[in-house]
């Protein structure tokens, strides 16, 4: 979903880098709170693992592709703040290095794919959370179920802000239409990945896992309450 | 509970799969247009792309200048791009954690 240079104006994409440059400042504070000596490490990793998964793109039919976002994924592994960086770090090194997203479209893939991917996928996983039990086998299907939401939304977003700011005279229902539709069938694949890695990591370090935290907290007192010696 | 695995052996399984994605698995993934890319020619307003100013850099295009060969470009372009995501948001976020919290106990001979 990178989007090059020239789809949105000028003025649409001063607007969507301002709101990309105020959302970073407030992620970078934010973060802390994320991280700390035992979490920050892990971060690089996930960062990395982002672009990674960013090159491979998976056929979804009719001679389209898709690739993981990453938002939801960043995000409940290491903090929705922390993620959003994680995003937009990648799509930095992109951008200025494999040419991939356009430049002056910057701060447009920051808040499709580092703002809106992250925190609709953040959001849609902890309301998950909240109807699953409380469980470590409820954190994959409930990152899963944020993956999906997550691409459709950022579709939306671009559709959104291509009626305010798009350069070519196009039907928006027509672009609406394909975008989420397309999206929606990309967002599955990105469950796919997204429930099978945060299930791996679960499965291995689930203290690790910022959107398991308090599960387990609770297996700690559990554990305790045994008289067991962890 | 299981014995877990170690901190720095999660870590190199980690980045040593992100390596392996980037710089090999990267040569089979799909080169179809992506979502956004079909859209935009389905409805019309592909045209309005521009080449973007880093058009020119070195690792453009996931490929390496230089390197002919489209597996072993790209499989370097992968890998510098891991490397040098790997670093910046690492970097960062060691830059802004919180020191020295209560939780670093229970990690143990992680180290």
């Amino acid at each position: 979903m990178h989007v090059p240079d020239g789809f949105l104006d000028a003025p649409t994409s001063v607007a969507t880098g301002v709101v990309a440059v105020g959302v970073v400042a407030v992620a970078l504070r934010k973060a802390r709170t994320e991280l700390d000596d035992r979490t920050a490490p892990l971060v690089g990793l996930v960062a990395a693992f982002v672009f990674a998964a960013q090159m491979m793109n998976f056929p979804v039919g009719a001679g389209t592709s898709g690739h993981l976002l990453g938002g939801a994924l960043a995000a409940v592994l290491v903090g929705p703040w922390t993620g959003a960086l994680c995003v937009s770090v990648v799509l930095l090194v992109q951008a200025l290095f494999m040419a991939d997203g356009g430049i002056t479209a910057l701060g447009t893939n920051v808040v499709l794919m580092s703002v809106v991917g992250t925190f609709v996928g953040y959001g849609v996983f902890r309301a998950v959370r909240m109807v699953l039990p409380k469980r470590l086998s409820s954190v994959a299907p409930a990152a899963a179920v944020g993956a999906l939401l997550s691409v459709p939304a950022a579709a939306l977003t671009f559709t959104l802000l291509f009626a305010v700011g798009g350069q070519a005279p196009v039907s928006l229902g027509a672009v609406l239409t394909a975008m989420v539709g397309w999206h929606v069938v990309i967002g599955i694949g990105e469950a796919v990945v997204t429930g099978l890695v945060v299930g791996a990591v679960v499965a291995s370090r689930p203290d690790l896992v910022h959107g398991a935290h308090d599960l387990v907290q609770q297996r700690r007192l559990e554990i305790r309450g045994t008289g067991v010696q962890a | 509970m299981s014995a877990r695995t170690s901190t720095r052996r999660f870590w190199v399984v980690g980045l040593l799969v992100a390596l392996l994605v980037a710089g090999f698995g990267s040569y089979y993934a799909s080169s179809h247009p992506d979502g956004l890319e079909y859209v935009a020619e389905q409805t019309g307003f592909l045209d309005s792309a521009e080449d973007s100013p880093t058009a020119g850099s070195p690792f453009a295009d996931y490929s390496t200048e230089g390197v002919e060969d489209p597996r072993l470009g790209g499989g370097i372009a992968g890998v510098v791009g891991v490397l040098v995501t790997l670093a910046l948001m690492g970097g960062l976020a060691m830059a802004v954690r919180r020191r020295g919290s209560p939780s670093r106990e229970r990690v143990g001979a992680d180290d």
